[in-house]
């Protein structure tokens, strides 16, 4: 019997053949945490009573969820990380570096067949690059720290093959919405999901890093693409030249093989409050909004900001709207700034806040009142999730997102292209 | 663990479906302290203002599928613990929070809760995998842990685990 990518990829690391179902331990090549997880990971490792990290040089910390720090409650821990990373000779990338999964990516710690785990749910962003990435705890990471190892169960795999391509003005985070509202937010527990298709091909990797992201809103453990020729491209500019793709054998077992034709797949919107209640954009077209935000590991890259900038150029945000932008990465920023686009987004009316993981997880930089509706990129619509439990989050693409923040009202960017 | 941990008396607390650990702890919160009391207080607050104080020590959080979805955060099985709740139960767990609650020794229990009313007395032998619903005169049929997670659960933990300078042989087989 064949393996599937995950089978393989967990076999490579455990030094024997291993199959879907076990339980096994396994090597790990990198692992992270961010200020929302590290500080417990930290506690965790100090109560093992362990003195040593044994693979210092395996793992990265990231200040990226609330900065620049709000207030001397998050500064102390921030402050705990950067101890805590000097001492043990870990590398962090400190506020305003951006968002750990677009960083990590941009700075060559991952390739493909790789096993990672990340103190972060998105850590399955990924499986883009043909890694098997999955979020863990921050107990977790603190074994990782004392050991280079970590418990993890081989997932079985789902196959989702994407026919033919997408239609002018739907875009990765259209198609990934309507896979989330097609298996629902318990569709994959424990899986590992497989994408397959020509519009993977097709896609550009930022575009694929959006699909792969949002594999844990299935409930995914991992959300894994094969690495073709774009892929090695990508790496060799981060440095990396030499990688082995690993691919599923043809007679690899899934527990499900399901199929979808996307040819005529049209703006998708996750209405309030969970990411599968996913209704075509034309089901809640006019509902007004208050706030608009531009960001995220999902969708704060730069083709993100570049078809958002390609909306609103020449073009006002409305009156009453707040519209917050948030670059991914300083990278993101500083590229964005070259192409002329943050001139346009801010011309037109944005707020721009530092590289991060901005209002996305309701800390600050962007909390909604009381009965207000805020249209986002971002991964998640929890009641809450912005820092505000009366407030209704939708999630788009930022090409709807663009469109929305002219107009006041949920909006069909296809208007303006 | 001592035998004595592994028989649990309480009420049941009925949630439903694809409880996020954004609903089980805020971000608000999970970014601001490391402290479990005061992550204990805000217990699922944005969806049942007042839950905290709505506990007794030793009760039960009873929910359907995919509980503790969504963000990685170990704040969410953190605080259920340090809110003094004996066990979670749920037709089924998200895998971080199943992950998260193993390695905290928060015990879980996958059973059909749709069997499970809320206010129901409950009584839980983890030993044996029982879980008996006193007031409905019902016995609820559990899914065993692994042999590999029972070694961790045994411990008290991941960190009790580490602690004892096991590290990962035994577990590896």
């Amino acid at each position: 019997m064949g393996k599937t990518i995950a089978e393989k990829i967990f076999s490579a690391h455990c030094g024997r053949e291993v199959k879907s179902g076990e339980i096994v331990i396994s090597e790990i090549d990198f692992a992270l945490a961010q200020d929302g997880t590290a500080p417990l990971a930290i506690q965790s490792f100090e109560s093992m009573e362990i003195e040593k990290v044994a693979v210092p040089e395996k793992l990265a910390f990231f200040v990226d969820h609330n900065v620049p720090s709000p207030s001397q409650e998050v500064s102390l821990l921030h402050q705990l990380m950067r101890h805590f990373a000097k001492k043990h000779k870990i590398k962090l990338y400190d506020m305003g570096k951006g968002v750990c999964h677009v960083v990590a990516t941009e700075e060559g710690w991952i390739s493909p067949g790789n096993l990672i785990v990340g103190a972060d749910s998105h850590t399955c962003t990924y499986g883009a690059l043909n890694a098997l990435a999955t979020g863990v705890g921050s107990t977790d990471l603190a074994a990782v720290m004392a050991s280079g190892k970590l418990w993890l169960r081989v997932p079985e795999s789902i196959k989702i093959i994407l026919k033919g391509l997408l239609p002018e003005g739907v875009y990765a985070k259209d198609l990934i919405l309507y896979l989330v509202g097609r298996l629902t937010a318990r569709g994959a527990v424990y899986q590992a999901i497989e994408f397959e298709g020509e519009i993977i091909q097709e896609f550009s990797l930022e575009e694929r890093f959006t699909l792969s992201n949002m594999a844990v809103e299935m409930g995914a453990k991992a959300g894994i693409m094969r690495a073709d020729n774009k892929v090695r491209e990508w790496l060799k500019k981060r440095g990396i030249r030499s990688i082995q793709p690993v691919e599923p054998d043809e007679d690899a077992s899934y527990a499900q093989i399901l199929e979808f034709d996307i040819s005529f797949l049209a703006p998708q919107i996750a209405r309030p409050h969970t990411v599968d209640n996913v209704v075509p954009l034309k089901e809640v077209e006019g509902t007004p909004i208050q706030q608009g935000f531009l960001g995220t590991c999902t969708n704060g890259r730069v083709s993100d900001l570049k078809i958002a900038a390609r909306i609103l150029k020449g073009r006002k945000v409305s009156p009453g709207v707040r519209f917050i932008v948030a670059p991914a990465s300083r990278q993101v920023y500083q590229e964005t700034l070259r192409q002329g686009i943050i001139e346009i987004l801010v011309e037109a009316g944005a707020a721009l806040v530092t590289p991060g993981c901005g209002c996305c997880v309701g800390t600050h930089n962007g909390v909604p009142a009381k009965g207000e509706n805020v249209i986002s990129t971002a991964n998640r619509n929890f009641q809450g999730r912005m820092g505000n439990p009366e407030a209704f989050i939708y999630l788009a693409s930022p090409a709807t997102v663009a469109a929305s923040v002219i107009e006041g009202k949920i909006t069909d960017p296809r208007r303006f292209l | 663990m001592h035998l004595k941990d592994y028989l649990l008396q309480g009420k049941a607390h009925k949630l439903g479906d694809d409880i996020n650990t954004d609903y089980i702890i805020s971000g608000r919160y999970k970014f601001k302290t490391l402290d479990r009391n005061i992550l204990a207080q805000h217990l699922l607050e944005d969806i049942l203002p007042n839950f905290y104080q709505q506990i007794t020590p030793g009760d039960f959080i009873v929910a359907g599928e995919n509980f503790g979805c969504g963000s990685s955060r170990e704040q969410a099985p953190l605080a259920i613990k340090y809110a003094r709740i004996g066990a979670v139960l749920a037709r089924s767990f998200a895998r971080i929070f199943y992950r998260n609650a193993i390695n905290l020794g928060l015990p879980i229990i996958v059973t059909d809760t749709r069997k499970i009313k809320n206010g129901d007395e409950l009584k839980i032998d983890l030993s044996q995998g029982k879980v008996i619903n006193a007031t409905a005169g019902l016995s609820l049929k559990t899914e065993p842990f692994p042999p590999e997670i029972m070694q961790i659960i045994e411990a008290g933990g991941l960190i009790e685990y580490f602690k004892k300078g096991r590290g990962w042989t035994e577990l590896g087989r």
